[in-house]
């Protein structure tokens, strides 16, 4: 076992976190096209980011008539800079950015924002079919945002703190992963969620010509992808302080291991977008409120039981 | 000194994107200017050493702020929401009101004679606080939690046009239920 003790580092270290999270978010890009080109029975795809960042920097930024570009921008951007915030309270191993005493919940408060960023985007073009996606997402939202909160309280109750690295130390004796799975699971789906990704990406879809992309062009369309592929990054990333153990691991550093189930949890991400059809918001609806909340709700309520019952 | 500076800066963003709720002319950034300000808020919640409170104050309101662009769109006739529109009616008596409640709060933030602080804060104050809010009261807010919830879904039912019967036909018998909207679980 790695020593549980965490040191806060220093703020100029942020910079690490913020090139492993882009690189995260390269390996997301690169992945994804990869299996898209196999899919198609091509090969090749890992120059994807390369080529798709050099394509829309190239690119002429478009303009809508009477865009709101203040909102606009501010939506863009802030998904670039959320999932920033959001890797800053995760421990890679022994060192953390920032050791706060309520890091679940900062977690929680980056990711609802990513409710107001993406409905701006819709917004601010102008444009109905942009809005359109903007509402597709909010109502999404409404579904999966309750799961996801109560399958965050779980570890929580199980480690009796809201610290990341006190959640990742309760699980010395055995991964909440496998006493928690439902959480595990719920979890999963909410990052999928706010990554707009997967089975929530109909606020992209086609069938409203891009929903919220839909103008999108240029360097904004670069950076409010480039959020959304590290918000997956990020997402995948906490999942393994949460449930996997956090360093946990035999040989290899804990820095190493973070990394190692970090790409691990990513990869099944990525993958799993074109094993699960695209759900409708309206129809995700039910299977949110009816399925997965009182499934997350059961969980904490086991896990409850558990810690009382060993006191 | 760089606390100080933080709070001031934090404070005339508040204020200043307060006012701008009233001055914009569009539904949506004044419902992100009230988000903004509610989030230098939220941050100077956080210079307290409140974490707690400081995170769900900024989770509470910019969740509550998207969830008002989905009634803004659903409840405004015609769309108003989606046009240049003046975020303020009822001026003289709305304005009335919030000078008055202002000089009120102002003058006895001001005038009155605080007391001198007793103690020192424990050391795990979110704890502290949750036992001092709970701790005498956890009965009454074990019964009230039901009783509102009991209030939310009694409130849903009577303003529902629909009924059981609409659902689920004269004899309660028809399976899965005729809903305007379909879900995904398929009852």
């Amino acid at each position: 076992m790695p020593d549980d003790t965490v040191v806060t580092v220093a703020a100029g270290w942020g910079v690490l976190a913020a090139v492993l999270l882009c690189a995260l978010a390269v390996f997301a890009v690169a992945l994804d096209a990869v299996l898209s080109a196999r899919a198609q029975g091509a090969g090749g795809g890992w120059a994807a980011p390369l080529s798709r960042a050099a394509r829309l920097l190239r690119q002429r930024r478009r303009t809508t008539v009477a865009a709101d570009t203040l909102l606009w921008r501010a939506g863009g951007a802030g998904m670039f800079v959320g999932a920033f915030l959001m890797v800053a309270v995760i421990p890679l191993g022994r060192w953390t950015l920032s050791d706060l005493s309520v890091g679940v919940v900062w977690f929680n408060a980056v990711d609802v924002m990513v409710w107001a960023l993406v409905w701006l985007v819709g917004w601010g073009a102008n444009s109905t079919h942009s809005l359109v996606g903007g509402y597709r997402f909010l109502a999404h939202g409404l579904a999966y945002e309750l799961p996801l909160m109560f399958a965050l309280v779980a570890p929580a109750i199980a480690a009796g703190s809201l610290r990341v690295a006190d959640v990742a130390a309760a699980q010395d004796d055995l991964w909440f992963v496998v006493w928690m799975p439902v959480a595990f699971v719920v979890y999963l789906i909410g990052v999928m969620g706010f990554s707009v990704w997967g089975p929530f990406a109909p606020a992209l879809a086609s069938d409203i010509a891009g929903g919220v992309l839909a103008e999108l062009s240029g360097v904004d369309r670069l950076v409010f992808l480039a959020g959304r592929y590290m918000f997956l990054a990020a997402g995948a990333a906490f999942s393994v302080p949460l449930f996997l153990g956090g360093g946990a691991g035999p040989v290899l550093p804990g820095w190493a291991w973070v990394l190692v189930k970090t790409v691990a949890v990513l990869a099944v991400l990525v993958w799993l977008r074109r094993k699960v059809p695209l759900m409708r918001p309206d129809r995700f609806m039910e299977i949110g409120w009816i399925l997965l909340l009182p499934a997350a709700v059961v969980q904490d309520l086991v896990v409850s039981l558990i810690v009382v019952w060993e006191g | 000194m760089l606390i100080g500076i933080v709070f001031w800066v934090l404070a005339v963003v508040a204020v200043a994107a307060g006012v701008a709720v009233f001055v914009a002319d569009s539904m949506a950034r004044a419902t992100y200017a009230l988000a903004v300000s509610f989030i230098a808020v939220g941050v100077q919640i956080l210079l307290l050493q409140q974490s707690y409170l400081g995170l769900i104050t900024i989770l509470m309101m910019v969740m509550e702020m998207a969830v008002m662009a989905v009634y803004m769109v659903m409840f405004m006739g015609m769309n108003p929401a989606l046009m240049p529109m003046d975020m303020t009616h009822g001026k003289k008596t709305a304005i009335g009101a919030s000078v008055g409640a202002f000089v009120l709060l102002a003058g006895g933030a001001l005038l009155i004679p605080w007391p001198q602080r007793r103690g020192e804060p424990p050391d795990e104050l979110t704890h502290a606080l949750g036992l001092e809010i709970m701790g005498e009261k956890m009965l009454v807010m074990a019964v009230i939690g039901p009783v509102m919830v009991a209030t939310i879904v009694a409130g849903v039912v009577l303003a529902a046009g629909r009924t059981r019967y609409d659902r689920f036909g004269d004899d309660l018998h028809r399976r899965p239920g005729d809903d305007p909207q379909s879900g995904g679980v398929g009852r």
